[in-house]
């Protein structure tokens, strides 16, 4: 039976930090940093908002689109680093919100940057062994990086949710396939009840995203019969705007073929919701009948990667919510001491 | 004063991320072995030189691991001394066969320094510093370094792209070895807008952060003439100390340690500066080059930095110095420099090198120190007649 995303939505805060602003008071030059890491600023959430009205406001999109019952919805999964609580699920207080009634299995998902799409691939399964109609996957973040550290050039916060169902008519693109890739490569982790994570400098490039994300690419790629021009759009896990573009060269792509759903530049590294978000601003502007590759990491490791076809339906529900761009776009700049009110109050 | 060295191994330099020091130690002994074309059980004894296993890895006893992987029980002893613990550990290994105590020495200088994040390097390295007088008032060995930089372009005019031009050259001469770190051709203005460590000393200026392995097998005159191998002996031998804290000097600009090694080995080998064809010397930071150029006699003091802008220690210059692209570019895991500096004299002696082979090389010289100058340890070797 197939399975297909019949509903999408991104939501983003509208605040943002310029990376020469954290430059200046980390005592760095901001155009070594800028043009090292290829982010020129980066998403912060408001001091209201946290994975949990990220998600329901994404999912609020999600269902606009998707214009479903949304009674319907038999599962919500939510993958993040930055639940509320430690224990309590943030998918309960997003079910709630969402008004979806009580029969729905939910679960909170961790896997550093990957939980989304691992929420996603939870999804897929309920749905496609026909367990549940519709099931609701969102990855979220508002990621925390310790003051000084190279981290808060990037830690942003942005989700993205997804109505997984199975009526082919519903499609807004079909999911045709997904592979994932795991090993215990200790590479970034946040232990009980620190605040902050800590990370392996260099360790987190070679051995661990571009050795994940390339393996994945090709085994996915290879298993599937599909050559690198054979797809329109491709999207990557983003912790910075550097690390996709030397994976997307590495593995044959081209940065049209990438530039679409690249956001780290603008919005910086939303975690769970980082390649999921960049999905959502290719679907904002696909065309019928494309393909689109996508591959998460999550540090500690693994890749999830999905192949998706867009159908004919997709270019009429696009408008239905605001865009990922329109979240891009409507932005209030805050200075250093502001964003550290906000990001040491939480 | 002859030893011989009959056996050479060393592992590339860089980021081995899926390797540990027995997997270093390893390929870099069996190699020395298989090339000297003994077997494992002709080893007497075993030299380690190691920093800061401990704390870069949370491993020591590292003697104990080199003796396990060649299945051997002979006395296998950690030479430390900083940043000169694999040059110490060659001086061990002489000593041990000079002594008579031993006829085949397996000597090795091995670290692995990437499972630490930066500033655990850098806390573990100023250990060979002075605790008190050095490391309790926040200072840093990039930040000692660029103190005697800034009085040595005080008093000398050394000029900021004649000292960049040391980077430039070993990053040069490292594109040149298959082993080393780095691969990439520098500009002097790559090395002055490089993210800035310690004013006046870049990011191009300091050696890099490296795991790896080195190697030599070395056995007395009778034992190399029995096996009949043709080898490269080892004529002279100095080792010298200074004291720990900088603040103690006489002088920022001369490393007195350096001066007396280099005298001494001078003096057992019978050379002179001027019969040295190839170098290996201790560019731990740029600024180390252009002093250990003047303490090791090569050029008068005040001029090894016009003499280095000139290209005059560049591969096909008058001085050759670090062909293999030095602690800059080959890569620079403390524990196992010193050795890795014998490894490559023993190669251009041996005419073995490629692309940066130095024509005609008779008699090399290596040069390895630990702190800022406070240990110093020369040898000097030449190509059997």
């Amino acid at each position: 039976m197939k399975i297909g995303i019949v509903g999408y939505g991104a939501y983003i805060p509208k605040f943002r930090i310029k990376t020469q602003e954290i430059a200046q008071f980390q005592n760095q030059d901001p155009h070594k940093i800028i043009n090292g890491l290829k982010i020129e600023e980066k998403s912060v959430p408001g001091i209201d908002e946290d994975t949990a009205t990220i998600s329901h406001q994404a999912a609020l999109n999600s269902i606009a689109r998707a214009k479903i019952d949304k009674k319907k919805i038999g599962a919500i999964y939510i993958g993040s680093e930055s639940h509320p609580y430690a224990v309590k699920p943030t998918s309960t207080i997003v079910g709630q919100a969402l008004n979806i009634g009580n029969n729905y299995t939910a679960a909170d998902l961790e896997f550093a940057c990957k939980a989304g799409t691992a929420a996603l691939q939870a999804a897929c399964g309920l749905t496609q062994s026909k367990i549940i109609e519709y099931g609701l996957a969102i990855g979220t973040d508002t990621a925390q990086a310790e003051p000084g550290d190279v981290l808060e050039f990037s830690a942003s916060a942005g989700g993205a949710a997804f109505l997984v169902g199975s009526n082919e008519n519903e499609f807004l693109a079909s999911i045709e396939k997904t592979l994932s890739f795991s090993s215990d490569t200790p590479d970034f982790w946040r232990r009980n009840l620190q605040k902050f994570p800590q990370h392996m400098g260099r360790f987190t490039g070679e051995p661990s995203y571009f050795k994940h994300v390339i393996e994945t690419t090709k085994k996915f790629l290879d298993e599937n019969n599909i050559q690198p021009k054979d797809l329109d759009h491709v999207v990557f896990h983003q912790p910075n705007g550097k690390f996709p573009t030397i994976a997307a060269k590495k593995l044959g792509f081209s940065l049209k073929q990438i530039e679409t759903g690249l956001l780290a530049p603008k919005i910086g590294n939303c975690y769970s919701g980082s390649s999921l978000v960049g999905l959502t601003s290719i679907l904002d502007v696909a065309k019928p009948n494309q393909k689109i590759l996508l591959v998460s990491y999550g540090s500690g490791s693994g890749c999830d990667a999905f192949i998706f076809t867009t159908t004919k339906h997709l270019t009429q529900k696009q408008k239905l919510a605001p865009t990922t761009n329109n979240y891009i776009d409507n932005k209030k700049y805050l200075t250093y001491l502001q964003y550290q009110n906000r990001i040491c109050t939480k | 004063m002859k030893v011989a060295v009959i056996g050479i191994g060393c592992t590339k330099f860089g980021e081995h991320w899926d390797k540990n020091i027995q997997d270093l130690l390893s390929a870099s002994q069996l190699e020395a072995i298989e090339d000297a074309k003994i077997s494992p059980n002709d080893i007497d004894a075993i030299f380690s030189g190691n920093m800061c296993g401990g704390i870069f890895s949370g491993q020591q006893h590292i003697g104990a691991i080199a003796a396990e992987i060649l299945n051997l029980n002979v006395a296998s002893s950690v030479v430390e001394a900083a940043c000169a613990s694999g040059g110490v550990a060659i001086r061990s290994g002489l000593q041990a066969i000079l002594s008579g105590l031993a006829e085949v020495v397996l000597v090795n200088g091995v670290e692995k320094m990437t499972d630490t994040k930066t500033p655990q390097a850098t806390t573990g390295l100023m250990l060979a510093a002075s605790e008190e007088l050095e490391l309790f008032q926040g200072a840093t060995f990039p930040a000692l370094n660029a103190m005697i930089a800034k009085k040595y372009m005080n008093d000398y005019g050394l000029t900021r792209e004649q000292l960049a031009m040391v980077s430039v050259k070993n990053h040069k001469h490292a594109t040149l070895n298959p082993l080393a770190q780095f691969k990439k051709e520098i500009t002097i203005e790559n090395v002055i807008n490089s993210t800035m460590v310690s004013d006046p000393l870049t990011l191009l200026d300091c050696a890099p952060i490296s795991d790896g392995s080195a190697s030599l097998i070395l056995c007395s005159e009778k034992f190399a003439k029995k096996i009949n191998k043709p080898a490269i002996y080892i004529v002279g031998s100095g080792q010298a100390s200074d004291s720990l804290a900088l603040q103690n000097r006489k002088s920022l600009t001369e490393m007195k340690a350096t001066q007396i090694a280099a005298k001494t080995a001078y003096k057992i080998a019978n050379v002179t500066p001027d019969d040295i064809d190839v170098t290996e010397l201790h560019d731990g930071f740029s600024i180390v080059e252009i002093l250990s150029l003047e303490d090791l006699g090569y050029f008068k003091k005040g001029e090894a930095g016009k003499a280095t802008a000139e290209g005059k220690t560049f591969l096909d210059g008058e001085k050759p110095i670090n062909p293999s692209g030095g602690l800059k570019g080959k890569g620079h895991p403390v524990g196992a420099t010193g050795v890795s500096q014998a490894v490559e004299i023993v190669k251009q002696l041996r005419g073995e090198c490629k692309s940066n082979q130095v024509k005609n090389a008779k008699t090399g010289l290596t040069h390895n120190i630990g702190g800022c100058g406070t240990t110093a340890v020369v040898h000097i070797f030449k190509k059997e007649k």
